[in-house]
């Protein structure tokens, strides 16, 4: 990824990208328990948080608990985060999954073993910057798609269904589900480079 | 460290496996791979921030009332810190739980011809097993009817196609029929996936079918 000097259009009144807000606020709850940090977390992510799990097909409630789960997980696991490996939202998407998996699914999503990434040393900030920069890049990139590929992409994310479940909602040919995917995915890769 | 893996997991798999939409036993071999694979570490990374970037564009539902006090509470009285699992080399981690140990702790069952299996307990949209082809030994001539993940974890296997060693992962359709064998060097020990019965050429193997329970 070439680091871009140009251009952060998604920087805030006071000079911070929204991504390294987001990592400010996990640091804090991390190293000083900060229920203020936690408040702007949720504040922006709960919400988030409760439409995909309504979309994946939970009962507002349901939605609104497991919201809640993951946000609490968010709290307890705040030193797991690695800014260097992966963006705040990625991070909270992930939690969230899981947390789909087990109370919409009731099924089980094994992890992978973690790497050994070896003693915790504070992450190199020009890692942070560069994962930063490329999230915002393939936010922006998604923004931009044309809006049938973009809503082929969610529907593979959000919706819990098969490529071939996506094909009886949405009627298209099961061969024309998966080459739209792969090239909204194509068009991300070039938005990135 | 893993520069030797030859065959990996298709775009599909990945975003299927980043999205949670995969039955369990795929999402296990995918794991397991993973595990072993630094490659598709990476790329599931990319496809896990492709999440990241549609959460962060969700138009959200509002939160309930208190909904903040009642987290916080929540999140204060839980635990904060996550016990660390043991590693046994001999097996990836993701395997472990399900085996409830390592290597010597899978609970074998003998399916003739000096093959083993055993099936290890998921979901039931699709089924995963654990299969012991002897040095040398066949599993019989089988087609699929839908799709099957193969990774190998010790050994190597060959079948039409292409030789599959020690990470490498073949993921066969409808139209791949094959009959994979064993390296003669060493015993070949694989995680199967599948999510529909596997369609055996020969009559014994088909009559065996319902009991093998592949």
């Amino acid at each position: 990824m070439v680091m871009q000097q140009s251009g952060m259009p998604h920087v805030s009144a006071n000079g911070q990208s929204e991504n390294s807000r987001w990592n400010v606020c996990i640091a804090r709850i991390r190293d000083d328990a900060d229920e203020a940090a936690f408040a702007d977390l949720f504040a922006h992510f709960a919400p988030r948080i409760k439409g995909y799990l309504i979309k994946s097909g939970a009962s507002a409630t349901l939605a609104e608990e497991c919201a809640q789960d993951v946000m609490a997980t968010l709290w307890q696991k705040a030193h797991q985060f690695d800014p260097a490996r992966a963006s705040a939202a990625t991070w909270i998407f992930t939690i969230a999954r899981n947390r789909r998996i087990d109370a919409l699914r009731k099924s089980r999503r094994p992890e992978p073993q973690d790497l050994d990434w070896g003693p915790e040393a504070a992450p190199d900030q020009a890692d942070v910057l560069a994962m930063e920069e490329a999230s915002e890049d393939l936010t922006r990139a998604i923004a931009a798609l044309p809006e049938k590929q973009k809503a082929l992409i969610e529907a593979a994310y959000f919706h819990d269904l098969s490529h071939s479940e996506i094909a009886d909602q949405t009627g298209l040919p099961l061969g024309t589900i998966k080459s739209r995917i792969r090239l909204a995915l194509d068009r991300l890769r070039h938005a990135m480079n | 460290m893993t520069e030797t893996i030859q065959h990996h997991l298709t775009d599909a798999l990945l975003m299927a496996y980043s999205a949670g939409t995969l039955p369990e036993a795929f999402s296990l071999t995918v794991a397991t791979h993973i595990t072993m694979c630094d490659t598709c570490r990476a790329r599931l990374g990319a496809f896990d921030s492709v999440g990241g970037a549609l959460l962060s564009q969700e138009d959200g539902a509002p939160m309930g009332a208190g909904s903040l006090a009642a987290c916080l509470a929540a999140a204060k009285a839980g635990r904060r810190a996550t016990p660390a699992r043991p590693r046994f080399d001999a097996l990836p981690a993701p395997l472990m739980d399900y085996v409830g140990g390592g290597l010597a702790d899978i609970k074998w069952r003998s399916v003739g011809m000096g093959m083993r299996q055993a099936i290890l307990q998921t979901d039931d949209r699709a089924t995963a097993r654990l299969l012991y082809i002897p040095a040398g030994g066949a599993v019989p001539d089988h087609g699929h009817r839908g799709t099957e993940l193969t990774l190998v974890l010790q050994g190597a296997f060959a079948d039409d196609t292409a030789r599959f060693a020690k990470g490498d992962i073949e993921i066969a359709g409808e139209d791949l029929d094959h009959t994979p064998v064993a390296d003669s060097g060493a015993d070949c020990i694989c995680l199967a996936a599948t999510d529909a019965p596997l369609r055996f050429r020969g009559l014994i193997p088909r009559l065996a079918q319902p009991f093998l329970r592949i």
